[in-house]
């Protein structure tokens, strides 16, 4: 695999022409920077970014068991509570109860859905709603949209406005997790109020031959280009997880901290482990900690002490412009995860000092 | 891309520039910022330790990543610029003037011919 080719998006010309220092990632070659990662998480923070996410996979699950097979493998109720024109987080989860991804399912209609995946994660994804067609849920069409549509992430507080002025988008007729069918630049394409930075903002999936022209409009319009640099940036800061990294199929929801997006009464793949993980409690959960100062910063896979015993591990960790100080993500003994508790990172032989503090590391204010 | 003439460069991107009184000023190039985008942290060693040509002086963090510090130069480090380690944006802002990191007494002032001079380093990051 180290030698395959690298994908593109279909904006990777633009990215290219702008000036974007260009990065493999989840095997595509992605802009990692334009301005540079703190000028961009300002532009999020303070007005707003446009972020290429064109790399993530959109499946369409269409037909008469479409709702049952996603109510099935996501852990969230996207099911008969779910209405149409909504969206919801929540996991895919293993028989065991390991996450496989985790995934915004949006419902279009009253037998048409789309779940979107990370890029790292798509292929095992799109397997995993086959296998359960197959098994158990005939009644289902999926489709690869991936290549056919691209996905813009547009964030910040003058996000919605700037879609207003580009696309016609109505913040009052779509609020936060609901999704709507409309045309952009002339093609048809659907914008969610959805995110990954902690900000505000939507997700424009629009008809890949005219995401091009809509980079450039939402530039145009005042949205600062973004990469993947500062959108991990942004989401840590938000302690949104990032799977592959905060969690992966050797976790359970309930140690990853995601028990808000699980339904525990209903059916879904991996229901009993997450339940009894639930009910008897994890040995281990993911907290959230900040250094003293600013330093070297703690990053994945550097250890966790606790009056000099190792008792875990990083599994994010970056400089935080919102905080000015490191920020991170690692998984602790629970009776050690209480906002508060001195911890030390083992950053390259040196013990930095940090304390537990309660997620998320940023909040917006409303 | 700046290269300014009045000083030398080792290929790991760093410049060395030869002062008046017979010391040296140590900084990091335009180019190495660039490459490592925002700087967030800067580990220097501390007045009067040494340093030793090509070997490791210390460490430079960006947002995303860590990078080695090489001195381009031996001797013994005279002075450290507290500034970079309160405000490491400097390093992006001025690498050239306001972001250099130390100075040194060079054992041997002569050592800095054996690094690349402005058109041979601007050759190099071409």
């Amino acid at each position: 695999m180290a030698d395959a080719p690298l994908r593109t998006t279909v904006l990777h010309d633009d990215h290219v022409s702008l000036g974007a220092r260009m990065v493999p990632f989840a095997g595509y070659d992605m802009p990692v920077q334009y301005a540079g990662v703190l000028a961009e998480a300002r532009a999020v923070r303070t007005a707003a970014g446009i972020f290429d996410v064109s790399h993530m996979g959109r499946f369409a699950v269409d037909g008469p068991d479409a709702r049952a097979l996603l109510d099935w493998v996501h852990t969230a109720d996207v099911g008969e509570a779910m209405p149409m024109g909504r969206a919801r987080y929540g996991l895919l989860c293993n028989e065991s109860g390991g996450i496989i991804d985790d995934a915004i399912v949006y419902r279009l209609g009253e037998e048409r859905f789309i779940i979107v995946a990370n890029a790292a994660n798509a292929p095992k994804v799109f397997a995993w709603l086959e296998r359960w067609r197959d098994e158990r849920f005939p009644g289902t069409t999926l489709t690869d949209r991936t290549a056919e549509i691209a996905m813009i992430a547009l964030q910040g507080p003058d996000a919605t406005y700037i879609a207003g002025q580009v696309a016609g988008f109505d913040p009052d007729a779509v609020r936060p997790f609901n999704v709507v069918e409309t045309e952009v630049m002339g093609a048809s394409a659907l914008i969610a109020r959805t995110g990954y930075t902690g900000e505000d903002g939507i997700e424009i999936m629009p008809a890949s031959e005219v995401a091009s022209a809509l980079w450039r409009a939402l530039m145009d319009a005042g949205a600062a280009p973004c990469g993947l640099g500062a959108r991990d940036t942004l989401r840590l800061e938000a302690a949104l997880l990032l799977h592959g990294s905060d969690m992966d199929e050797t976790v359970n929801p309930i140690e990853a901290g995601l028990e808000r997006f699980v339904r525990l009464e209903r059916d879904f793949c991996g229901a009993d482990a997450v339940r009894a993980a639930a009910e008897n409690g994890t040995a281990r959960v993911l907290a959230g900690f900040r250094t003293a100062e600013r330093g070297p910063a703690p990053r994945a896979h550097h250890r966790i002490l606790i009056d000099g015993a190792d008792v875990g591990e990083v599994t994010s960790g970056s400089y935080s412009p919102y905080l000015d100080t490191n920020i991170g993500l690692g998984y602790l003994p629970r009776e050690a995860s209480e906002p508060g508790t001195p911890i030390a990172v083992d950053v390259r032989g040196r013990q930095i000092p940090a304390q537990i503090v309660a997620l998320p590391f940023y909040k917006r204010s409303r | 891309m700046s290269v300014p003439e009045d000083r030398r460069y080792s290929k790991e991107h760093e410049w060395a520039l030869a002062e008046r009184d017979g010391l040296v000023l140590v900084g990091i190039t335009d180019f190495a910022q660039h490459e490592l985008g925002d700087v967030v942290y800067v580990e220097l060693p501390k007045p009067g330790d040494r340093v030793t040509q090509n070997a490791q002086m210390g460490e430079v963090e960006s947002v995303k990543a860590v990078s080695e510090l090489f001195s381009p130069v031996s001797g013994e480090v005279t002075a450290v610029n507290d500034d970079v380690k309160n405000a490491p944006e400097l390093l992006n802002e001025s690498p050239h003037e306001k972001g250099w990191l130390i100075r040194v007494k060079p054992d041997d002032p002569a050592e800095l011919d054996s690094l690349l001079d402005a058109p041979a380093y601007a050759a190099l990051i071409e």
